[in-house]
């Protein structure tokens, strides 16, 4: 595998464990509701797909554990902000400073625990087209997953009357409320559906690539995620090219190291952020970009 | 009126106060007490250390902080493992305090550990320097050791000492052993931060592993933190597709390097513990801490009251030649060959005996000299080594 494929092919990788926060985050704030604790959410997710890992031995049970751990976190911030009208942005940060003390003091005993990452699994046929198959098709299965995802929420979105009642949820709730809905659930659900989807990019980090864990080992990812959401305009396919943009260039600076390329460490260290920033700003700008009507009363306070 | 005048004036000092650096603070704090109390307290500091018994002689309460978790299986673990033996070794009350941040923090548990009547106090991360100094300073009768930080002002405070390992030693013997099995001439190394405690592993490392391939290259690849298993688990595999056949790490955490090589069916050199389990094919060997001969050999120091003029009240290095060096080899795996280890056991007994892997001639990989031949660089210049060396890609 030369270079340039194998950082396409890592990228994808690792731009998954931004995809499934990323796209959580996006649900949340089309229903009007910001999770700031979204690196809570894949914090927990990733201790919890550990502890389940490598009890039961089986990292899927582990996966399945990190979604309820993202849910939890996630529920106790809907509930803060939508039951009692906490401010979204505190209520995001002390739910990240909560999960972040708690996975380290709970997580002390599992720094040695072990688990064997998901499998990789190359898709008979796909895989084995030049080029695309090995970037796209020989991955551990959620990184399948994240691709049927993506459409399902892209067409849920768009397409059904439950897109259609979160989206108008996150600009006009009384709407919702005056046609027979109740909004205040349809927050809390979408939150913590978003949320438990962080957690298994939190899973995806510890049980599906690494296979261990270690304290704050999201380092700041379920940021990223937060601002590719702002930054892809709330669209589900930017929100895609935007989580493996990062991913690609996180691994292009680690191959173009390996390869003896002298650039500066600190500029390769903040290329990703650098290059997945302008992209979705100059993407983001020419389709129109509007924050969901609710979003925006929340965050300038001015409900 | 006047009193929120008052107020508000102090409000502003306070202010002023609070942005000012802490070496200002100090300083203005130093020259309020000195302008107040004029010569005679310089006169008094010159006799009274030498006369009078060191307030830490016969103690029997130590203290360890740490900054993780005390199974972490990497560096927090061993400090952790010492202070158990020394506990038991000595007879003495042990107090521990693990995960403890590099903040402010620190000098709070060092208190805490005070009023339980701690009078040995080793902050053992590198991060804790800057409260421990300070901490030294204001509890002269409380002596402090901080792990791995060198204290650069003059005079050097009674009540303190740094320490560390020499670690380029025994890594320059996992370079032989990594060298001894490569066949692609490729050896990887993750690291995070170019500072010259890596420099110097770097480099020994593919000195090592020249003296038995001459042909070694070392590909390096920094992820800019101590642990981001993300960050390494791409260097790993950028490296793997670099062609590299062995690899090794300078990082906190290291079980994601190594899965990630297991995975691609290539060797591993540790570092930091023996994780031999994790990888028990691929693993080569490594440096693994063992910080209790030196904890005992510093506390008995102290106990006895001759601390201050030792060598730990200094900035103390352990290393193969003086025998104290808390960084040691971990266990061969078995594809080093007997021949190989005979050969790095060899070289291990060599430096023992004084000697040392950065012998001259050395070139940096950008031609220049390194070490001029015929010289070996002493521990102050290793430890500010800033080029990789020949051979070195990165």
């Amino acid at each position: 595998m030369n270079g340039f494929e194998q950082t396409l092919t890592t990228g994808i990788e690792g731009g998954t464990i931004i995809l499934y926060p990323a796209l959580g985050e996006l649900i949340g704030e089309r229903a009007g509701i910001v999770n700031l604790g979204t690196e809570g959410c894949m914090l927990g997710g990733a201790l919890a797909a550990i502890v389940v890992g490598s009890i039961t031995g089986s990292a899927w049970l582990g996966v399945l554990a990190g979604f309820g751990a993202g849910a939890d976190v996630g529920l106790a911030h809907a509930l803060l902000v939508v039951k009692r009208n906490a401010n979204q942005l505190a209520s995001g940060l002390v739910l990240w400073f909560l999960a972040l003390g708690l996975t380290s003091v709970l997580g002390a005993n599992y720094v040695s625990a072990i688990v064997t990452p998901l499998p990789v699994i190359k898709v008979t046929g796909l895989g084995s087209i030049p080029w695309i198959g090995p970037i796209f098709f020989d991955h551990d299965p959620l990184v399948y997953v994240s691709y049927v995802l993506v459409a399902v929420v892209t067409w849920a979105l768009y397409r059904t009357r439950l897109g259609l009642v979160i989206r108008a949820t996150g600009e006009r709730p009384e709407v919702v409320a005056v046609a027979g809905r109740r909004p205040d659930w349809i927050q809390i659900g979408a939150v913590t559906f978003g949320a438990a989807l962080a957690g298994v990019g939190g899973a995806q980090l510890s049980v599906g690539y690494v296979g261990n864990w270690s304290d704050d080992m999201t380092n700041g990812y379920g940021f990223i995620a937060v601002a590719v959401v702002l930054f892809a305009a709330w669209r589900p396919l930017l929100v895609l090219a935007g989580s493996y943009l990062f991913g690609v260039a996180v691994a292009a600076a680690s191959v173009l190291e390996a390869h003896g390329v002298q650039v500066n460490q600190y500029f390769l260290n903040a290329l990703p952020y650098l290059v997945t920033l302008l992209a979705l700003v100059l993407l983001g700008r020419s389709g129109g970009r509007r924050a969901p009507e609710g979003l925006t009363r929340a965050l300038t306070n001015s409900s | 009126m006047k009193m929120k005048t008052l107020g508000s004036k102090s409000a502003v000092w306070r202010k002023i106060w609070g942005l000012a650096t802490s070496k200002t603070k100090i300083a203005v704090l130093a020259v309020m007490v000195v302008s107040m109390s004029g010569i005679p307290i310089a006169t008094s500091v010159g006799t009274a250390g030498a006369a009078s018994a060191e307030p830490w002689a016969g103690a029997t309460t130590v203290g360890f902080i740490t900054v993780g978790a005390n199974t972490d299986e990497g560096y927090n673990e061993a400090v952790y493992q010492a202070s158990l033996t020394v506990a038991s070794q000595l007879h003495i009350k042990v107090l521990r305090a693990a995960n403890v941040p590099e903040t402010q923090q620190v000098e709070t548990v060092m208190q805490q550990m005070v009023n339980e009547g701690a009078k040995i106090i080793f902050a053992t991360s590198y991060g804790y320097q800057q409260y421990a100094y300070d901490f030294a300073a204001s509890h002269p009768d409380i002596l402090v050791l901080h792990q791995g930080g060198t204290y650069t002002k003059t005079p050097f405070p009674a009540n303190l000492g740094t320490y560390f390992g020499e670690a380029y030693d025994p890594v320059a013997l996992g370079g032989m052993a990594a060298g001894s099995v490569t066949k692609s001439n490729k050896l990887g190394f993750v690291y995070a931060f170019p500072i010259p405690q890596t420099v110097d592993n770097v480099d020994a490392f593919e000195l090592g592993a020249q003296m038995i391939d001459p042909k070694a290259k070392t590909y390096t690849v920094a992820t800019s933190e101590w642990c981001d298993p993300l960050k390494q688990k791409s260097a790993a595999a950028a490296l793997v597709s670099e062609g590299v056949d062995v690899i090794t790490q300078h990082q906190d955490c290291q079980s994601t390097v190594i899965d990630a090589a297991k995975a691609a069916g290539i060797d591993v050199v540790g570092y930091h513990y023996d994780a031999q389990a994790l990888d028990p094919s691929g693993w080569l060997t490594g440096s693994v801490w063992d910080w209790a001969p030196l904890y005992e050999s510093i506390i008995k120091t102290a106990q006895a009251g001759t601390f201050t003029g030792s060598q730990y009240n200094a900035n103390f290095i352990g290393t193969f030649a003086s025998g104290n060096n808390p960084l040691t080899l971990a266990p061969f795996g078995s594809k080093v060959k007997p021949a190989v280890r005979a050969k790095i056991l060899a070289y291990e007994a060599k430096l023992k005996a004084g000697g040392t892997i950065f012998t001259g001639p050395i070139y940096c990989n950008n031609g220049k000299v390194l070490v001029p031949a015929g010289k070996s660089a002493t521990a102050a210049e290793i430890n500010q080594f800033t080029c990789f060396v020949k051979g070195v890609v990165g």
